[in-house]
């Protein structure tokens, strides 16, 4: 099952790059650099996607006591923060042409940053406690926080950079994409989706042998 | 559970903490009275910030150092009263500790409030209220983990930041006299910050108490 998702991921990801590359078309004032934005926006979701499953997951651990939903919990955390890092990474080498920086505290950027930090504090939360059936309470406690301030974060932030200064036109408009450019995004999207879930079932697995391994 | 256990020790700590921290900005920042000013407001809530932190790291350290965790967690009731308890107990020594903050920056940088204090004190109330809340709850979860010292802010202040933002912001607005009713949508966001993390805290606070 695992290995059909990960066959599938890569194949996805495969026709993603493809129409990244060759399909789509260059674009007009940012030229090469542009393409970016196929692993940028796709990562993006992903994580946000993953701190969703984080959340989702916590909650469901809470209530039911399953070990799986706590596993669940875990993968998705780290596998949030390793695309949140890809994210600013790619962000960063995307901005340093456009923008002409790597970093600015435009709210958008500062949000991601802010979410990256506080995962990572949840995964170190997750390292410190030695006792499993702890760490997955505690953590599911800190998942559940963590994901209910995201839109404090995000309005706050947005409130912060917005009001005392001009409208920021730092982003790079998409309001009228060509279908090309879409199709291309979306695939990759799908394909980045697959890769998350692929990941994340690899690595329930792997907490679950880990386990085993540990009572044996 | 509203009884306050906490001697003076805590308290007396803190004060002396800001003080010291009052002289390290002072130093930091040179004379400069206009720059000052200028960063007033974030200093004045970095100085909350960093004695909360200190403070409300300890709340559970009472119990563990007086091997009283089991007997908290054995307690009859309801353990939402636990956290409520410690929460009212933070909320307190908090707002002991910023009122003397507070004027103890009115007498070293000279800063007048005046009629900015109703807003300021109102906008204190509600950032102090949030951190308290999400406070209680880490240091619970953080009384029983290795390094707790380390995770203890490193847990809080990137979920704090809201809080942090929207006093800070306030705060500013309020110093420059600027009506309470600019800064309606901070405290919109205080509000709104300030029943997440209790709802929260009142929910979760059983799971942590467990074991």
């Amino acid at each position: 099952m695992t290995r059909v998702l990960g066959w599938l991921a890569a194949l996805a990801l495969a026709i993603g790059l493809v129409m990244a590359f060759a399909i789509a078309p260059r674009e007009v004032t940012q030229g090469n650099v542009q393409r970016i934005m196929y692993l940028h926006v796709p990562t993006a979701w992903v994580a946000y996607l993953a701190f969703g499953v984080v959340l989702v997951a916590s909650i469901a651990y809470l209530a039911r006591r399953a070990a799986v939903a706590d596993r669940v919990a875990h993968a998705s955390a780290e596998v949030g923060v390793v695309f949140t890092g890809i994210t600013i990474a790619a962000g960063s080498i995307w901005g340093k042409p456009t923008w002409g920086t790597w970093w600015t505290w435009d709210a958008r950027l500062t949000s991601v940053a802010i979410l990256f930090v506080m995962y990572l504090g949840y995964l170190l939360l997750r390292g410190m406690i030695d006792d499993h059936e702890r760490a997955a309470r505690y953590c599911a406690v800190l998942g559940i926080v963590a994901a209910l301030d995201v839109p404090l974060v995000h309005f706050s932030v947005y409130w912060w950079r917005t009001l005392h200064q001009p409208p920021s036109v730092l982003k790079p408009g998409a309001a009228t994409m060509p279908p090309a450019i879409l199709t291309a995004l979306l695939v990759n999207l799908v394909a980045f989706t697959l890769l998350y879930v692929y990941l994340v079932a690899k690595r329930v697995g792997l907490l679950q042998q880990e386990t085993e391994a540990l009572a044996s | 559970m509203l009884v306050e256990r906490r001697s003076k020790e805590t308290l007396n700590a803190l004060l002396f903490f800001a003080l010291a921290l009052l002289f390290v900005f002072q130093f930091a920042l040179g004379p400069d009275r206009e720059r000052l000013a200028a960063v007033l407001p974030g200093l004045l809530w970095l100085g909350f910030i960093l004695s909360g932190v200190l403070g409300l790291g300890r709340v559970f350290l009472v119990e563990r150092e007086n091997d009283c965790w089991e007997a908290l967690l054995l307690a009859p009731g309801d353990k939402s009263a636990i956290y409520l308890g410690k929460l009212a107990g933070s909320f307190v020594l908090m707002l002991v500790v910023e009122a003397i903050v507070l004027a103890l920056f009115v007498l070293f940088f000279n800063v007048d409030l005046g009629p900015a204090l109703p807003g300021l004190t109102l906008v204190i109330l509600l950032g102090t209220l949030g951190f308290a809340a999400v406070g209680t709850l880490f240091a619970a979860m953080t009384a029983q983990v290795r390094a707790r010292e380390l995770l203890f802010p490193v847990l809080l202040l990137p979920v704090l930041v809201p809080v942090l933002l929207g006093t800070v912001k306030a705060t500013e607005a309020l110093l420059l006299r600027e009506p309470l009713a600019d800064v309606a949508h901070w405290l919109k966001l205080l509000v709104a910050a300030d029943v997440v993390y209790l709802a929260v805290g009142l929910l979760t606070f059983d799971f942590i108490l467990e074991g």
